[in-house]
Order: C-alpha cells, then structure tokens, then sequence
C-alpha cells in the first residue's frame, strides 16, 4: 500500500530533493562556514578579494605560518576574558533550570489535578504572561532594581528568568501531568499518603520524561536571552550573549572580529551537543502543545 | 484537589510571576506617567572684570537630592505619550494638514520614532509569519519523502537556526552579507556593482532582516507540520485515492484541511513572538534603517549619559497594548478548547 503512495514522478522527486537540499544548505551552511573561518585570520574570514582565501586559508599562511590558527580563540578566551563569561553563564543555566522545574512541577501538578475553574484562568493568566514582551518587563525592573541595590547581580537575573520562563513552564509541565493517570497519585491517597507524599513517591518516580523536556526549553531560554542578561547584568557579571554584543562595538574598532568570530562559535559548540543528545525530546516538546491542544 | 493544598501547590510559581511579571507591568504605567526631573537651577552673581551678572546655573547638589528623594521623577500624566517621540498628536496632526498627499504624509508621518519602529515591527510581523507558515510546510511536505535514514540528520540540520541564540544566529548571518563576507562580496561580483552593500540600503536591511526572521522560525513550522503529517489519517488517504484524486488533489483536500489547526496554532504564536524582534536589529546593527518597538525601548533603558524610564514606560505600555490586541484571538481559542474538552 505505501508503495503506490509514494510512487512518484520523477520530476516531481527531482524538485522535492531539490527543495529540500536548498534548505539544508540554508540552514547549516552558515555554521559551517563560520566553524570554518573561525580558524581563519580576519583578511581571510572577510576575505574581498575570493571568498576561497578563506577555504584554503591564504592570509593565514602568510600571517601565522599554518592553514589554521586559534589566535581567535585566544584572544576571546584569555585576552578578552570569556571563560568569565562562560562561567556566569553555567552558573544562571543551571540555576535557572533547576529552580524553574522544581516550582514548575509543583505548580504544573496542581494544575492538571485541579479541576477547578480557578485553575484554568491560571493558565489564561499564564498565557497572557508568556506573550508579554521581555523588554516591556525589564523597563518595570530597572529602576526599583536600582533603587534597591539589586541590579547587576548574577541572583537578580536568576530570578527574573525564573519567573518569565514560568508560564510555559506551566503549561507544558501541566500538559505533561495531565497525561499520567490520575488513578495513580489517587490510590496512593485511598493507602493514607497525603497529596504531597503522593507527588513525592508516586508522581515523581514516573515524571522524569516531561520534566526532561521542558528543562531543555528552560535551559533554551536562560541560555539565549540577550535582553535580561544585557541589561540587568553588570559588566563583571555579564553571560555569553550580551558580551559577545559587547565585543561587537570594541572589537570591530581593535581589528579583532575574528574574536567575536570565535566567541560566537564557542558558544554555539554546547547548543550544538544539546540538539545531538536530546533532538527526539525538542522535537516532543515542539509539538506536544500543537497537536495535543 | 483540595483548594488549600492546591494554593500551597501553586504558590511558589504564582509568587515569582506576580512579583515579576504582574508588578513590572504595573510599574511600567506608573513610570510611564513621571517624567525625568529637570534641573535644578539657580542665580549665581558673576562678578568679574567687567562688573557683575547675574547667571543660571545647574545647582548639581540640588538636583542629585531631588533625585536621591523622589527618583521617579516628577508626574508628567500623558504628557509623554503625545510628544514627540510616542504618539506625536501635534506632529501628525501638522503633517496631515501640510502634506500634499497620502504619500507625502505617510513619509512625514514615518519619520517620527514612534511610527517608524511600529511600520517595521507590524511589516516584519505579517510577513514573515505567512513566509513561515509556506516555507515550514514546503519543507515538511519535503522531508516527509525522504527515506527513513537521512530524515534523522535532516531534522537535525534543521533544527539549528530555530534553537541556536537569535543574537549569534543574526551575527552569522550578518558576516556573511557583510560587503567582505563571502555572500556580500559574491553579490558585489554578481552585480558588478563595488559599492553594493546590503546594510546602506534601508530597503535591503528591511529586506536582510525579515530574511533572518524566515530562516529562524521555519524549523518551528516544519516541525509542527511534520508531526501533523504523520497522523494524517490513511484511510481517508486511501478513499481519496480509489476515488482517482490526484497528488495535488489529495494534498489539498486531505492533507491541508488534516493541518489547518496546526496552521491556526503556528500563526498565532508567531505573530506573538514576531512582534517582539528586537536581536537581529541589535546584530545587524540596523537601527539606522530599521527599529522595532522592542529597540526603542531597549535604546531608552541602556542610553549611555542616562536613561529615560519614563519615555520606556509609555513605549512599553504601548506596546503591551498591541501584544494584547494580537492575544485576543489566542484566548478566544484556548477558550474554546478548553470548554470543548469540558462537555
């Protein structure tokens, strides 16, 4: 049977494989290249004269005696001070994720067993809160922030992304829940276990795929925000993004692009794992909401 | 579930999002009615050579206590919101009186702060999302007939601009438009044209910019539609077939119907997050030719002598307000699932 359904004509087959390789190209080429030329000297990554310069390195031969060079690297990791920036960024991930799904169960869990009406317009609430622009909310932080001293802390930001990552957290987790039978925590409770002991021995042995999930989204968000962390962040405490947008203005003066170049690839290295390990679940999550709801 | 164990269930989340996210908003229209204190002066007698004056100037000590004690500043009520740099009443109303036509207005009009990042930001909104919603289902549509070995590494490939950083997404993408970059200098070489540079044209960057935003969302689309492919139900497919429909018929008929809820949903998300683009114009260094509502507000809070929360306030709540306009749909529909899956 799905033999005769996909039996095409050859010309059509022709234009779908076309299609399709345009795409590849578009979406990974870009990578590629800039992986590539992040090993380049600048005269070849930016190279006017023949874009080969940069495939077979020709200023990088005359510059610094190899086909390849890490002078990019070094210059962002140890000269420009990135590795700070990495570390900063490892410390807000983590916490964000961690706290954002240890109150993101508990309240996705309340929700998919709620029943009530109340419940659910928590979850419009929700919804209202996720579409709100992140830099409309980091015009109402900015001042008290500074009034009280808290602006530029590592914890500030923390916080914040906690709270914006916590509506679709909300909604994914309570999707997730609504999918474990509530018989299960029900007769946990019918054997004497209170609603929490039930979640606690119960709910969470049997969470962790749902829970995986949506930390990778929350790791997501925390990971790529360019607009909390470059505006509630100080300069000594500043994460990846909002210093690579820093290098931008000073090292296009310096003649240093190349370590912007490299900064960009380092942090695009650990997203780049992440897709490898856990494409099944992004690809889950995606479509979890759309076509479940 | 009990309400009491239900509120102590909730309360962490709902504390951090109503001290994070409700409060802020409501900050924000409080701030967007303050104005920025204007300096204190005073008289100073300046007596020199020539005899003595009486001078203005900025009294600092005065000024730096008045901010110290009321730092929001003083009230200003709308005040913000019709000048110059939000709604412009004054302006627009002189303009339209003045301009010879629509046209003539329209660029008047487009040269107010305000008025030009919402022509980008609703521009950039309706069209890239339908751009998105065609290219996500092209590409599905395509990979769907690979064979099963190289969907994998496809999907993967795909993924990438969607869930690498939009700020380092847009940087790529930018080095190689650049006019030294291997897609600007090829373009220069095509057209033979040495001066060709896509960032001085307000038109190319408009045009580089939506672009990005195509190449960034279309995995979101893909996916989604890929799944939504694979549930299409075969026995209808089947009936369709013995019924003698064609390929193109089957698709538009079978196919496209089986995915129209789908569309709904990708739709109303990405006009929700498109109207926030803010990182590509950071990346691209566009604000010469293109801002968004989201840029100015961010241009207000990071100025470099000071900045000017009140102006941010009302550009904030203004653009709340579309954000809004653009949810109501979404609740309608969320609404309506809801009390469906109810009954």
């Amino acid at each position: 049977m799905s033999d005769i359904v996909h039996r095409r004509s050859p010309v059509l087959n022709i234009i779908i494989w076309g299609l399709v390789l345009v795409w590849i190209v578009a979406a990974g080429f870009p990578f590629l290249w800039t992986l590539w030329g992040s090993f380049k000297v600048q005269g070849d990554f930016f190279s006017k004269a023949d874009w080969t310069n940069a495939v077979y390195g020709v200023r990088t031969q005359i510059e610094t005696g190899g086909a390849f060079t890490g002078k990019g690297y070094y210059g962002a990791w140890v000269t420009k001070e990135f590795w700070i920036a990495a570390l900063n960024t490892s410390i807000v991930v983590v916490s964000v994720v961690i706290i954002s799904l240890t109150l993101g169960t508990l309240g996705g869990y309340a929700l998919a067993r709620s029943g009530k009406k109340y419940a659910f317009y928590l979850l419009m609430l929700a919804l209202v809160f996720r579409a709100m622009p992140h830099i409309t909310l980091v015009s109402g932080y900015l001042l008290p922030f500074f009034e009280w001293n808290l602006w530029g802390h590592l914890p500030t930001a923390i916080i914040v992304m906690v709270a914006i990552n916590q509506p679709f957290t909300l909604w994914m987790l309570h999707s997730f829940f609504l999918n474990i039978p509530k018989d299960l925590d029900e007769s946990a409770m019918v054997d004497g276990c209170t609603r929490f002991q039930a979640f606690r021995h119960v709910i969470v042995p049997v969470m962790w795929p749902g829970v995986v999930t949506t930390g990778l989204f929350s790791f997501l968000l925390a990971y790529n925000d360019f607009t909390v962390t470059a505006t509630l962040l100080s300069q000594a405490n500043q994460t990846m993004v909002p210093k690579i947008a820093s290098f931008l203005g000073t090292t296009q003066t310096e003649g240093n692009v190349m370590f912007a170049v490299a900064a960009v690839v380092s942090a695009t290295a650990p997203l780049f794992v992440l897709i490898l390990f856990f494409q099944r679940q992004i690809v889950s999550g995606l479509t979890a909401g759309a076509v479940k709801g | 579930m009990k309400n009491r164990t239900f509120f102590w269930f909730i309360l962490p989340s709902l504390i951090t999002m109503l001290l994070f996210i409700a409060l802020p908003i409501v900050s924000v229209a409080v701030q967007s009615l303050h104005i920025e204190h204007e300096a204190v002066m005073v008289e100073v007698e300046n007596c020199g050579p020539f005899g003595c004056k009486q001078e203005l100037q900025v009294d600092v000590e005065e000024t730096a206590k008045l901010k110290e004690e009321r730092p929001l500043g003083q009230f200003n009520g709308l005040g913000t919101y019709t000048n110059r740099n939000h709604l412009a009443f004054s302006e627009i109303g002189l303009a339209w009186r003045s301009s010879t036509g629509l046209v003539d207005f329209m660029s008047k009009a487009l040269n107010l702060p305000f008025y030009r990042a919402l022509a980008f930001t609703l521009t950039y909104t309706f069209v890239v999302t339908p751009l998105v919603i065609i290219f996500g289902f092209m590409i599905a549509l395509g990979v769907n007939t690979l064979p099963k070995r190289i969907k994998g590494p496809t999907i993967f490939i795909s993924l990438l601009p969607m869930i690498v950083t939009p700020l380092i997404g847009s940087l790529i993408l930018f080095w190689m438009i650049d006019a030294n970059g291997i897609l600007g200098a090829t373009l220069q070489r095509i057209f033979d044209d040495p001066n060709l540079s896509l960032k001085a044209s307000p038109a190319l960057t408009w045009i580089m910019l939506m672009v990005y935003g195509v190449w960034h969302s279309a995995p979101f689309a893909f996916i989604v539609f890929y799944a939504g492919l694979q549930t299409v139900p075969a026995d209808t497919m089947e009936a369709a077939m013995i019924d003698g429909a064609s390929r193109w018929e089957r698709t538009r008929y079978v196919v496209l119907p089986h995915l129209m809820p789908l569309t709904v949903f990708i739709s109303l998300i990405q006009l929700m997050d498109n109207f926030r683009v803010f990182e590509p114009i950071v990346s691209f260094s566009a604000q010469a030719s293109a801002t968004s509502l989201s840029w100015i507000i961010y241009n207000d809070l990071v100025g470099t002598e000071s900045q000017f929360f009140g102006s941010a306030g009302a550009t904030s709540v203004l653009t709340i307000i579309g954000v809004s306009i653009l949810l109501i749909p979404v609740l309608i529909r969320t609404w309506r699932d809801f009390n469906q899956k109810v009954v």
